[in-house]
């Protein structure tokens, strides 16, 4: 309760210093959060306190940052953040008593991962924005169906390895094959989508969990060693992942090269690279201690868009340049705290499904937040993600909301067996 | 599984300690390179939100520097305009949306934007930003003399050249006009650079972005006797009486070097037998030769030291923005100053008359002048007076200070007395101002064309109270002798600064 006064605090300091009417979207924040705060009571008593206020704070970040950027973006965000805690809420009533059901329809889950990762290749409904074939839109709502196609495989995962781990930790050589089949899946995910992130997020999190449940360190190191020959591969093949890798060696250069969105010849940090090196430019404005919430510069002196995609991908360079190097290493540190929260969850759990099931959404999450903002800070290509729960988007806060819900239900029923014990 | 866990709970951890230091190493290592980066749209903008200092001059009423306010999106943004067109651009320089800069407004940034490290300065700048408010930078005021300066560009016309004028006593720069000039507001027009780039003026040379002034190198001619007669008469081993016999040339290495060469006669004249203070009167080369010869190019080279040579002139401009005079030697890579270690490898007697490979700038050969009539003291100069804060309060004024004594009183009192004849009876008539008695030397150098010279007057006024010293070049001057073209230049900007 404590933290949930002092997010708010924090939230309606940053709103007021913006215009006192945006008042009301903290006071609306507030309630929701307290909708959210009374249902986990009822449902779950005993998880783990500090999933939810983390998740609320990191959520108000992102809304306030939003709100910043664009006050129309907000009202959508805050849209679908009350559809996710309804969401959240049903999920915590439905799932309440025993979870575990999940598991009786793991095959369900993974045929229904793999029909949501191909979603967006559908002719008709899939759009390609950015390069990367991502998205499926239906009417006026795009929706990122890999969003929920990751939660889903990491049930469908918790769940078969759960089942298969005694075997596959022999090592036998026809039980790779499993391993080969994700490996081949993955790849297909980033040659027909282009997009080098979801394919390493996805496989990140099968190489954790399967890690967790074999304990075999032969399967991480022969996996990555397969996704770097595959990403090689497809590197070569596809110009959208060589460009993003060539920006990231050399994202400024000294003289013209060949520019595709023109055809003609620029710089290549006034071309390919211009938004990987506007934001970092974003984050040393910063400095310190940040400009200050809603005196950072983000438009030019025409008032047009410095980094297009500043709400969704680039947000952490929006962030780091009003707030700063305190603020930016506070905004990590929270997710360090949850991520943190969430093993200790799967530490807690005393069986196989929940461990697993704890261990791939608090490592999909940390592994989210790593590949988005080791991008935009060099330390990896930069892939267009959506950083959790803070990003504007509204798959990426649903589905975020479900691993908080997933992580929430773990930790009370292993609370709750702790005690009866 | 519980270590499996563990382990991979503290590569999770790893990750993102990984990101906070990549942050601290763009926040805090990377920042100060990353702003200097051309392409940094944040900081093409943030200059924009900076009401940068006006600059102006002390008297007068016009604006060097001013801003444009303009409101876009909700920000107030303040672009930069120069109502006083051409009129000190070099000078002023400009500052334009692509962060490229030139000029005070390059070298004095800091001050105009407000973040010179300063404490209150950065005190203010800070509250300014915290209240919401406009950073304001700081206004220069300048010395430079809009009507003087004015002036100096119509007489220079579409000649290329420079007219710098300075007050001996305090090393005040009045005018610092070079020609062409160019109109700054141009520079940040679409194409409006390489339009700029093409002003070549009459002569077809340097491009109008050059400050001639100070960065112009010249052969200096006879300009350059007063340093070779100050050595012979501060070394002691000349007096202005010692005597000379002139048959019309000198014999250097052997050779007869004629004073046809010297053109201010305008023919080959034989003086016969002379003293120094006339061979200075009448610019003959033969006995600056002979001096040149009997002192030798170490002396020569070491008194012109002494009145700044071989070092670039303190200024607020830009250091690229202006040059040092001296010898200078041709290489792949360009021009180099040359000092000789052995002196032998420099012709003394050409030397002496300003030929050899000397290379002189306007301000070089004013601050020869101005020392003379400064009593041997050669004075520090500078164009930026004082640098007030938007509150008004004096941030930094400028006191007069020198560079030294280059020479004896007594040597500048005999310059002086030479130079006075120079003008009253000698190659520099045309610089007469009745009721003012005006002290100068003219210079004609050879530029290795025939019949086309580069024109020098430099004087002071008035000779028995020294107040302004003006140095006027004129390149590519067709039989253009330094007398007769640079002087009248030379002497109208002396009375616009008397009269001031």
């Amino acid at each position: 309760m404590l933290t949930a006064i002092g997010f708010a605090s924090v939230y309606i300091a940053g709103q007021s210093r913006i215009s006192g009417a945006s008042l009301t979207y903290a006071v609306f924040f507030l309630a929701l959060y307290l909708a959210a705060h009374l249902v986990a009571r009822f449902t779950v008593p005993r998880a783990d306190p500090y999933l939810l206020p983390l998740a609320g704070l990191l959520t108000a970040v992102g809304l306030t940052e939003i709100y910043r950027l664009g006050p129309a973006n907000a009202f959508k965000q805050g849209l679908w953040i009350v559809i996710s805690v309804a969401v959240f809420a049903v999920t915590l009533i439905g799932l309440r008593r025993d979870y575990r059901v999940l598991e009786s329809y793991k095959y369900l889950f993974g045929i229904g991962a793999i029909a949501l990762l191909f979603m967006p290749l559908l002719p008709g409904i899939g759009q390609t924005v950015n390069g990367a074939r991502l998205w499926v839109r239906a009417g006026g709502l795009q929706f990122q169906p890999g969003e929920l196609g990751k939660i889903a495989l990491i049930v469908f995962l918790a769940a078969y390895l759960r089942e298969k781990r005694e075997v596959l930790a022999q090592g036998r050589l026809k039980d790779w094959g499993p391993l080969l089949v994700i490996w081949g899946a993955a790849m297909m995910v980033l040659f027909v989508t282009s997009d080098l992130g979801s394919a390493l997020l996805y496989y990140g999190i099968f190489l954790a969990m399967l890690y967790v449940a074999t304990a075999r360190v032969s399967f991480v190191v022969v996996g990555l060693g397969l996704f770097l020959a595959g990403a090689a591969a497809v590197y070569e093949g596809t110009p959208h992942v060589r460009d993003r890798v060539t920006n990231w060696l050399h994202p400024w250069t000294t003289h013209p090269v060949y520019c595709p969105f023109t055809g003609g010849t620029a710089l290549r940090q006034d071309c390919t690279s211009y938004q990987e090196v506007q934001s970092l430019y974003s984050i040393a404005h910063g400095g310190f201690g940040g400009t200050g919430l809603g005196s950072g510069t983000f438009t030019n002196a025409a008032g047009q868009k410095i980094i297009p995609d500043l709400n969704t991908d680039f947000i952490y360079s929006a962030l780091a340049q009003e707030i700063g190097l305190i603020g930016a290493a506070a905004l990590v540190l929270l997710y360090m705290v949850f991520v943190l929260r969430g093993f200790r969850v799967a530490l807690l759990a005393n069986e196989g499904f929940s461990k697993l099931l704890a261990t791939g959404l608090t490592f999909g999450l940390a592994l989210q937040t790593f590949i988005i903002i080791g991008g935009i800070l060099r330390v990896i290509p930069l892939t267009g993600i959506t950083l959790p729960l803070v990003s504007y988007g509204g798959s990426s806060v649903l589905s975020n909301f479900l691993v908080l819900a997933g992580l929430m239900l773990v930790s009370d029923r292993a609370n709750r067996e702790a005690d009866g014990a | 599984m519980n270590r499996q866990l563990h382990r991979l709970a503290l590569v999770t951890v790893l990750m993102l300690v990984v990101l906070v230091g990549a942050t601290t190493y763009w926040q805090a290592w990377a920042a100060g390179g990353l702003q200097d980066r051309q392409d940094n749209a944040i900081q093409n903008v943030i200059q924009f939100t900076i009401e940068r200092g006006l600059i102006v001059p002390e008297n007068g009423k016009v604006t060097f520097a001013a801003n444009r306010r303009k409101r876009v999106a909700g920000q107030t943004f303040f672009f930069r305009r120069y109502p006083t067109l051409g009129l000190a651009a070099q000078t002023v320089g400009y500052s334009t949306a692509a962060r490229s800069q030139a000029g005070l407004e390059q070298s004095m940034n800091d001050y105009l934007t407000g973040s010179a490290t300063n404490l209150s300065n950065a005190l203010r700048r800070t509250l300014d930003r915290l209240g919401g408010g406009t950073v304001k930078g700081n206004k220069l005021v300048l010395t430079l003399d809009p009507s003087a300066q004015r002036l100096a560009l119509k007489e220079l016309g579409s000649q290329c050249g420079a007219v710098v004028a300075m007050n001996v006593r305090t090393g005040a720069v009045a005018v610092l006009a070079s020609s062409p000039t160019y109109d700054p507001n141009l520079i940040d027009q679409p194409g409006g650079y390489a339009k700029v780039l093409k002003i070549r003026g009459a002569c077809g040379g340097s491009s109008a972005l050059l400050n001639r002034g100070t960065a112009g190198l010249y052969t200096p001619g006879s300009t350059f006797k007063m340093v070779t007669a100050a050595a012979a008469l501060d070394s002691g081993k000349f007096k202005p009486t010692s005597a000379f016999y002139d048959p019309g040339y000198c014999i250097d290495y052997g050779k007869p070097v004629s004073n046809a060469g010297n053109p201010d006669q305008g023919g080959t004249e034989v003086f016969g037998h002379v003293d120094l203070a006339e061979g200075f009167q009448h610019s003959i080369n033969s006995v600056f030769c002979n001096v040149g010869k009997a002192l030798g190019a170490r002396v020569i080279l070491d008194y012109a030291k002494r009145f700044g040579f071989y070092s670039i002139p303190p200024l607020e401009t830009p250091a690229d923005e202006r040059a040092a005079s001296g010898l200078y030697v041709y290489t792949k890579k360009g021009r180099k100053l040359y000092d000789p270690k052995d002196q032998n490898l420099v012709d003394a007697g050409r030397l002496g008359f300003g030929q050899e490979r000397m290379l002189v700038t306007p301000l070089q050969n004013l601050m020869v002048a101005a020392t003379i009539a400064n009593g041997g003291v050669v004075p520090r100069p500078y164009v930026v007076q004082r640098i007030v804060a938007p509150d008004g309060s004096i941030i930094r004024d400028t006191t007069s200070s020198n560079l030294g004594r280059a020479i004896t009183p007594k040597t500048a009192a005999e310059l002086t007395q030479m130079m006075v004849s120079v003008v009253q009876a000698g190659t520099g008539t045309a610089a007469q101002i009745p009721g003012v008695q005006v002290a100068g030397k003219t210079g004609t150098a050879e530029t290795g064309v025939p019949h086309v010279y580069t024109a020098w007057f430099v004087c002071f006024a008035p000779a028995d109270n020294p107040r302004y010293a003006v140095a006027v070049v004129l390149e590519k001057q067709l039989n253009g002798f330094g007398g007769a073209v640079s002087a009248p230049i030379a002497k109208a900007v002396l009375e616009n600064l008397l009269r001031g």
